[in-house]
């Protein structure tokens, strides 16, 4: 049984002398879709880095549970799928090299009927040869997910995951919150109220910035 | 095993943008020719060569070994990274990188320097050798956590070289002795203590870079 669930403890960040947010507690866990709201600049990508283990909080604690078994920071990315605007594929290899790679690097076999799939559910199946200089911004967005969910991972940060695509793009994704959604636990990172009418619990970081 | 599979993905990305190789290769034409032209027709004494060989050898490196993180870096894929493995993996990954990068780089200087040098000549190979790869081991480790630092800042170009000239120093100017003995003939056994701070430098380096590179890569 896949039961993942995260705890965040009083967690607060300070760039500087500017306080993003304050004394962030809240409890997560599998087969729930959980979003994090705010307006632009409010500190959304900064909790979802920091729920991925990418930047340490000024102050308090996260805490990541994978069957009661605690993960350790270091071995969290074998659990984690992550997408965001900021996240960069290789240019200069193809979509298929990409995942080889990336494979090989995590020292996972590549599950090629997964894989297959979700070149299917993107559409990129006819451009998988192709090196992603040549790719859209939209195709690079759709591949970013194919790279995220390619280890099968219990935790899922999606951050903006509809920026750049069209709505094929976007129904795509929508069809695999669902899916993912059931089994996996899954943070959606948004300003879009259609991506986050799928979460069954909004968390608003515009309200942990008082000091 | 999978330390060797970022080594690869970075060879293959290598071989196709050649960051580094053409980089490293031009210094190294364009470093020993200057040298030549500077020297014209004057015969220059042997420890005079032997000196020069390792200021190629440092500034050829300053040149291109800071690729390993810096094109990470510059490309926007070091979140990628963070997100496929540890971070000692990426470390023995890109030091693995770096290491058969100085290798190619070393061994090439060292051959074209003795093809176009007269004076250069050494007496006791073994020693040579012996500093070589312990020199070139040193250079990795070195340059290949500097990388892992510099990558960070916003003038990667100039902090490259000036961050490594005190952390390299110890080592060049060990080389730069254990040359001069293999010019002169010693043996092995005269030279060892030159080779023990040789191999102390790369442990000290070799650990404090694996206990250091955590708290460079996350933040």
């Amino acid at each position: 049984m896949n039961n993942y669930s995260l705890t965040l403890e009083s967690v607060s960040k300070i760039f500087g002398r500017r306080l993003v947010f304050k004394d962030i507690s809240l409890q997560m866990s599998t087969g729930n879709v959980y979003g994090i709201s705010g307006c632009n600049g409010s500190g959304k990508s900064t909790l979802a880095k920091i729920i991925a283990g990418l930047i340490s909080p000024s102050s308090g604690k996260i805490t990541h549970l994978y069957n009661d078994k605690k993960i350790e920071p270091e071995n969290l990315h074998d659990y984690l799928g992550f997408v965001s605007p900021y996240l960069f594929l290789y240019d200069e290899f193809t979509a298929e090299e990409n995942l080889y790679h990336f494979a090989k690097i995590r020292g996972i076999k590549i599950n090629n009927t997964k894989v297959d799939n979700l070149f299917e559910l993107f559409n990129l199946s006819d451009r998988k040869k192709d090196i992603l200089k040549g790719y859209s911004s939209g195709m690079k967005q759709r591949m970013k997910f194919i790279f995220a969910l390619q280890h099968s991972p219990q935790l899922l940060i999606f951050d903006e995951p509809t920026s750049n695509l069209d709505n094929a793009g976007k129904e795509a994704v929508y069809k695999l919150l669902e899916e993912e959604g059931k089994n996996n636990l899954v943070i959606i990172a948004s300003n879009e109220e259609v991506d986050l009418s799928f979460c069954s619990n909004v968390i608003d970081v515009e309200k942990f910035k008082i000091v | 095993m999978k330390a060797y599979s970022l080594f690869r993905k970075d060879w293959q990305s290598e071989l196709r943008t050649r960051y580094a190789i053409n980089a490293l290769a031009m210094f190294i034409l364009v470093t020993i020719s200057v040298i030549l032209f500077s020297i014209g027709t004057e015969k220059i004494s042997e420890y005079l060569t032997g000196g020069l060989l390792w200021v190629v050898i440092f500034f050829s490196a300053m040149s291109g070994l800071s690729r390993a993180f810096v094109s990470e870096e510059e490309r926007g894929t070091t979140l990628t990274l963070q997100l496929i493995a540890a971070p000692s993996t990426i470390f023995s990954g890109k030091l693995l990188f770096n290491l058969i990068l100085v290798f190619l780089m070393n061994i090439a200087i060292t051959i074209l320097y003795s093809a176009l040098f007269e004076s250069f000549v050494i007496k006791s190979f073994d020693l040579f050798l012996i500093a070589f790869v312990l020199g070139n081991f040193g250079i990795a480790i070195s340059s290949t956590i500097i990388a892992a630092i510099i990558s960070k800042a916003s003038s990667k170009g100039t902090l490259y070289p000036v961050l490594s000239f005190p952390i390299l120093l110890p080592l060049i100017l060990t080389l730069l002795e254990l040359t001069k003995f293999a010019m002169d003939g010693n043996s092995v056994g005269d030279s060892w203590v030159e080779i023990a701070v040789l191999v102390c430098y790369d442990v000290i380096m070799l650990t404090a870079s694996y206990l250091l590179f955590d708290f460079i890569w996350k933040d």
